[in-house]
């Protein structure tokens, strides 16, 4: 099944334009998930984040999770962008947007594709601190290819 | 007979080394673990890589078993943090 959109980019998401590229006259729920860099972290005030990226493996990668998802619940009016660079508070690192018949499709679907982002995608970020400090967010062991094929 | 692949670094690994790419020349029937190994054994910084690393071969993860190929893009993956 393929998505309407799945991608990495420098240049800043516009929620409203991957909003837009869902729904469909079928589709009674339509959802839009944003993460936004927030100003704290582990009691640490935080100024901004930068992300880094394997870029081509990244978009392969992000192409597949969409992919999955839209397999797995069976709705293919998927979107879902992932910016790099470097990002101000408030700014907006991941969107999905996901349309379906039902609200339960839109919600798993969203929910797959973020936590599958976090398990896998080939992106790091490092966080900015108001005192002038930067350090790589802890992150999480991908899975193997192998284990994941099970 | 030698074999060349392409090693690539992100975020914490490129810093740990100070580069983001590497080309290394592997024995045939060199396996992904075996370019892991030789690497650690050139002793600082490149022993603070993990031992057993999360690898992407030719942007795909990949098992430390898998063998390497003239070519071929290894990348070392830190723990992700996407999202």
């Amino acid at each position: 099944m393929s998505v309407v959109r799945a991608s990495i980019q420098r240049e800043p998401i516009e929620p409203d334009r991957v909003l837009a590229e869902v729904g469909s006259d079928e589709d009674g729920a339509v959802l839009l998930f944003l993460g936004v860099v927030r100003n704290h972290a582990d009691g640490r005030s935080v100024r901004g984040m930068h992300y880094d990226a394997y870029e081509a493996m990244a978009a392969s990668e992000i192409r597949a999770i969409a992919a999955e998802a839209a397999r797995r619940l069976g709705t293919d009016r998927l979107s879902v962008v992932h910016r790099t660079g470097e990002l101000a508070i408030g700014e907006v690192s991941v969107a999905i947007a996901v349309s379906s018949p039902h609200r339960a499709e839109a919600y798993d679907a969203s929910r797959y594709v973020i936590e599958e982002i976090k398990k896998r995608l080939p992106v790091w970020k490092k966080e900015r601190y108001a005192d002038g400090d930067a350090e790589w967010v802890e992150g999480t062991v991908p899975p193997l290819a192998t284990e994941r094929a099970r | 007979m030698s074999l060349s692949v392409k090693t690539l670094f992100f975020a914490a690994y490129r810093e740990l080394l100070g580069t983001s790419e590497l080309a290394v020349e592997m024995g045939q029937g060199a396996t992904i673990g075996d370019l892991v190994r030789e690497l650690r054994s050139r002793g600082a910084p490149f022993d603070a890589l993990p031992e057993e690393p999360a690898i992407a071969l030719n942007r795909a993860y990949a098992a430390t078993s898998e063998p390497l190929a003239a070519g071929d893009e290894v990348a070392f993956i830190p723990p992700v943090a996407g999202g």
